[in-house]
């Protein structure tokens, strides 16, 4: 009954050749609010059964696809699919096939677990004999059937995700959205989160399409796309995407970190910048340039660290900054926003 | 629809086959499915409303205060105008009774704009249900918990020296449940716009107020100045707080003459307007408020 690599292979092989058809498909989608162009034309598509993975900084559009995606949001040019229904135009038949976990918990805190899922079931036309059964399969995967009588609001964040997941998967969806299903929980929790997802996928015959903006949960997708400014620029799976720069990242620490990058350019005809406080490039052989770095740059070096290209080198290359930076700009814009807001009311 | 399903590797194989189950026989949207979906977030509604005993027992102190305190403290009084047998507090439990549901209606829709600030609106928006059933389940679900709470203070109607008699209590009861359901649908309505609950209850409670004084459930329609009398004609809890003190006072045993004077009929110039017009006027408001509720539900950003 564990063999279940097997299995899904021989679905592969039955499945009618359905199984290579892409369950969502996307084609010069925008999306503006007033004067902010929040999606700006992305094309992709999922195919059946992949873990998809949107990679991008806060505000990149991630979440507005998402919405788009399950109908909460119209799109204002271009199209989308879901399990061959359109989004703006068939509304219902979309959201019967999809599953959703939203960034910020969408339980009633009021009721108890049980109740969340016997609502869910009744809005979702689960029939009325597999409510129960469905509900204990759901309520196992996610290690909660024995706390199904507790209030919600009793449940920590951890608790609370895993019953949305569990509740996202009650009416047996197509495709399980999941934006940021993550966030905000500790390191131990995100890390039982993603076993619950991984389990999922081996269990049942399901999509997932989910949002991120960690680098290390990017690696759990068969294919992520990486998106900023509304636009996606990066698609393919992570270790083509990581082949694909062929590169190992340098970051060095000195003490003139100007002049170690006019020295850089100077000298070895290498682009480096400022990233997460340390100067930072990229070249084909790290651990040989190291030597000749330290024989050749005239300004002292405090310390070096090399590293094979993560995601994070594959965001900065398609980007030109990484993913830490990008969210410590928008962070930074905010708070100059919330700044020039006060004052004006002052 | 070719099956779906891959394997469980749960324990037993039916679980396995439950899931194909779930897919294959999820129904085509349909009636059966809305009724559901009404009947869930109307029980949503009571099981809420039953965890929550202090605002049951808190919205009906207000209503309290005015016919035990106000009633008693101006009997002596108002008691001048009243012809001899007939109680203060008689004349206002109409009245006092329709402030008895007053607040729970709307503010029981209140619990949308809640829901959407703690996300749980959103769970029901994107499910593939009408929007209208939503919007249904939750009027019904308010007006029945108001009502609830009416029939608490209707007990009570012997203190006021009500009679207890079965056919005014059905007559006041579904009037009571008329008036609540139109109340829930003006704040589902106002709940539409607003986003932010501390807005719509200062909002709601500034209209709520006038709309109580105006209806004249606390004195006659009749003998007005021409300025009240234009106001009270144009609040609609006018058209519902008429019959059911018109209910009480058929009920009382006192003379014809008397029910003329206490509970006159709502009068448009010359035309006495008929109770069954008057309670259509309050229905065809809850429900015109209700489906400007259901289309602003219904939209999509």
């Amino acid at each position: 009954m564990t063999s279940v690599g097997a299995d899904l292979g021989e679905v592969d092989l039955v499945g009618n050749g359905n199984s290579r058809k892409p369950v969502i498909s996307v084609a010069g989608l925008t999306k503006r609010y007033g004067d902010v162009e929040a999606v700006r034309g992305i094309d992709f598509e999922v195919i059946r059964g992949e873990t998809f993975g949107f990679l991008g900084p806060n505000g990149a559009g991630k979440t507005t696809t998402i919405k788009i995606l399950c109908t909460l949001a119209k799109a204002t040019s271009g199209r989308a699919t879901v399990a061959g229904h359109d989004t703006s135009t068939e509304q219902e038949k979309v959201r019967r096939m999809i599953g959703l976990v939203f960034q910020d918990t969408t339980l009633d805190n009021y009721l108890t677990a049980e109740m969340n899922l016997r609502f869910h079931a009744a809005l979702y036309a689960v029939p009325g004999d597999a409510v129960q059964p469905r509900m204990r399969q759901v309520l196992d995967m996610v290690g909660l059937w024995d706390r199904k009588d507790g209030l919600v609001s009793t449940f920590s964040g951890g608790m609370k995700r895993r019953l949305e997941i569990a509740r996202g998967l009650l009416h047996a969806p197509h495709v399980l959205f999941l934006d940021e299903p993550t966030v905000g929980l500790d390191p131990q929790t995100r890390s039982s989160i993603w076993k619950y997802i991984n389990d999922l996928k081996r269990r049942e015959d399901i999509t997932i399409f989910l949002t991120t903006h960690y680098m290390d949960e990017a690696e759990h997708c068969d294919r992520i796309a990486i998106i900023d400014h509304g636009k996606i620029v990066a698609i393919d799976t992570p270790q083509a995407l990581k082949a694909s720069i062929g590169k190992d990242r340098v970051q060095i620490q000195t003490a003139d970190d100007p002049a170690a990058i006019a020295a850089l350019r100077d000298r070895f005809a290498i682009e480096a910048a400022m990233h997460e406080g340390a100067v930072t490039f990229s070249v084909a052989s790290g651990e040989e340039f190291v030597p000749r770095l330290f024989a050749e740059l005239a300004v002292p070096i405090r310390s070096v660290s090399v590293s094979r290209p993560s995601l994070d080198d594959v965001f900065m290359s398609y980007t030109g900054t990484t993913i830490r930076d990008a969210e410590a700009s928008s962070s930074d814009a905010m708070r100059q926003m919330a700044q020039r807001w006060t004052a004006g009311r002052r | 629809m070719a099956t779906q399903v891959t394997e469980s590797p749960l324990d037993t194989g039916g679980e396995a086959a439950l899931v194909a189950e779930i897919r294959v026989a999820m129904p085509e949207h349909g009636l059966r499915h809305d009724l559901r979906a009404v009947g869930i977030v109307w029980q949503r509604e009571l099981i809420r409303f039953r965890s929550d005993r202090l605002r049951a027992v808190t919205s009906l102190i207000q209503p309290f205060l005015f016919l035990f305190v106000l009633g008693t403290g101006l009997s002596a009084l108002a008691g001048h105008g009243l012809p001899a047998g007939v109680d203060f507090k008689t004349f206002i439990y109409p009245g006092v009774l329709a402030m008895s549901v007053l607040f729970t209606s709307v503010f029981s829709a209140g619990s949308i704009v809640w829901d959407r600030e703690f996300g749980f609106l959103r769970e029901m928006l994107v499910a593939p249900v009408s929007r209208a059933s939503l919007v249904v389940g939750k009027c019904v679900g308010g007006a029945t918990i108001a009502t609830l709470q009416g029939v608490v203070f209707l007990a009570l109607a012997g203190f006021a020296h009500v009679p207890y008699n079965a056919v005014l209590f059905l007559t006041l009861f579904g009037e009571l449940l008329l008036l609540s359901f139109t109340l829930t649908a003006f704040g589902v309505m106002m709940a539409g716009r607003i986003t932010q609950f501390q807005s719509f209850m200062a909002l709601t409670q500034m209209l709520v107020m006038p709309l109580f004084f105006l209806s004249g459930a606390l004195y006659p329609l009749n003998g007005l100045p021409t300025w009240l009398s234009v106001l009270t004609r144009i609040d609609p809890l006018t058209y519902i707080i008429g019959p059911m003190r018109h209910a009480v006072f058929t009920h009382l045993d006192i003379p014809q003459a008397y029910v003329e004077k206490l509970a006159p009929g709502i009068t448009w110039g010359n035309w006495v307007v008929p109770i069954g017009v008057s309670l259509a006027i309050v229905a065809v408001m809850g429900l015109t408020m209700m489906s400007v509720a259901i289309a602003e539900f219904s939209k999509t950003e």
